[in-house]
């Protein structure tokens, strides 16, 4: 049971939810930016090609 | 007036969307980096130079996580409301993209504020949660942060979705102070104030400087992932416009469908910022 668990662990748990969630956003944040700057790359590629065509 | 003049003419300069890529770009690798070592010097003195405390020996160290997330949970609606006053009041859509982008991030770190409150609860209150007014009151700013996200995603217009968001934000700024005074009107088994009161911190300084520091490198990783979040915004709404102009291509002739782009790496004006 969750409740049994000593204090070092309850310390290493908190860290560890911690670690997960916030790293977890950072990197989340990271890979949307990349894959919209893609996005919009292959969009503005698009649109001079057009013109350009 | 003149000095009125000089602010409103540097806050537009900066606040402009094409500038704003620009030296947000320039600023995230520096801010992101300081983020880190600021980081690591709290979780350094935190978990290594902090002693245990002798009546809640090391579960202590889950202060230096907990209160942290609980100021940011707090400091961050605070970012959402201040935004939404100058998307209301100046109709500044980068004031918009602030308050949308700052929303998801505020809900992780209220979250964290509750489940890290909830680990510490147990080996400390012998209970994971009670019904007390501090930890009720977080948890209304949770739903809070839930219902902003929820009633802007509900709407197509993204333009009216802004303004209820940000009326919605500002109405739900009550919550502040009744989170912060909770411990004082009401009797809560949460522990009443500790840094943040009119004589003192009353926390011993080998206890008090890791949470500071700590405190110094949540509110730093907040700032990057602000940029960050603000950033993809608005190239969500540049992605946006370019599909509306290339849909909106075969009606129209090539030249004038150029004309209806917003070009360059700009990401259009107030209204190609806020409009779907």
């Amino acid at each position: 049971m969750l409740g049994d668990f000593s204090h070092e662990a309850f310390v290493a748990l908190s860290y560890g939810v911690t670690a997960l969630a916030l790293g977890g956003l950072f990197v989340w944040l990271l890979v949307v930016g990349r894959a919209r700057q893609r996005r919009i790359e292959a969009l503005e590629a698009m649109r001079e090609g057009r013109r350009g065509g | 007036m003149a000095g009125t003049d000089v602010q409103q003419s540097l806050v537009q300069r900066f606040s402009n969307p094409t500038r704003f890529m620009g030296w947000s770009g320039a600023l995230l690798p520096w801010i992101g980096g300081l983020t880190a070592l600021v980081i690591v010097a709290g979780l350094y003195a935190g978990l290594v130079l902090a002693p245990p405390d002798y009546q809640q020996g090391e579960t202590v160290r889950i202060m230096f996580v907990h209160v942290p997330a609980a100021w940011l949970a707090m400091f961050t609606y605070l970012t959402v409301v201040i935004s939404s006053i100058g998307f209301l009041v100046w109709r500044h859509p980068l004031a918009d993209v602030s308050a949308k982008a700052a929303v998801p991030l505020g809900a992780v770190f209220t979250l964290l504020a509750l489940v890290t409150g909830s680990l510490w609860g147990r080996p400390m209150w012998g209970t994971y949660w009670v019904w007390d007014a501090r930890l009720t009151s977080v948890l209304i700013l949770f739903f809070l942060y839930l219902g902003l996200m929820a009633l802007r995603n509900a709407l197509e217009d993204e333009l009216l979705a802004g303004k209820l968001t940000a009326m919605l934000a500002i109405v739900g700024v009550i919550i502040l102070p009744v989170i912060k005074f909770s411990v004082d009107w009401w009797a809560t088994l949460h522990q009443p104030a500790s840094v943040l009161r009119a004589d003192g911190p009353t926390l011993h300084p080998t206890i008090l400087w890791p949470l500071l520091v700590m405190a110094v490198g949540f509110s730093l990783l907040f700032m990057t992932m602000h940029l960050i979040a603000m950033r993809n915004e608005v190239r969500r709404r540049r992605i946006l416009s370019l599909q509306r102009a290339r849909a909106s291509r075969p009606a129209v002739s090539a030249e004038a469908a150029g004309g209806t782009s917003t070009g360059g790496t700009g990401v259009g004006g107030p209204a190609t910022l806020v409009e779907r």
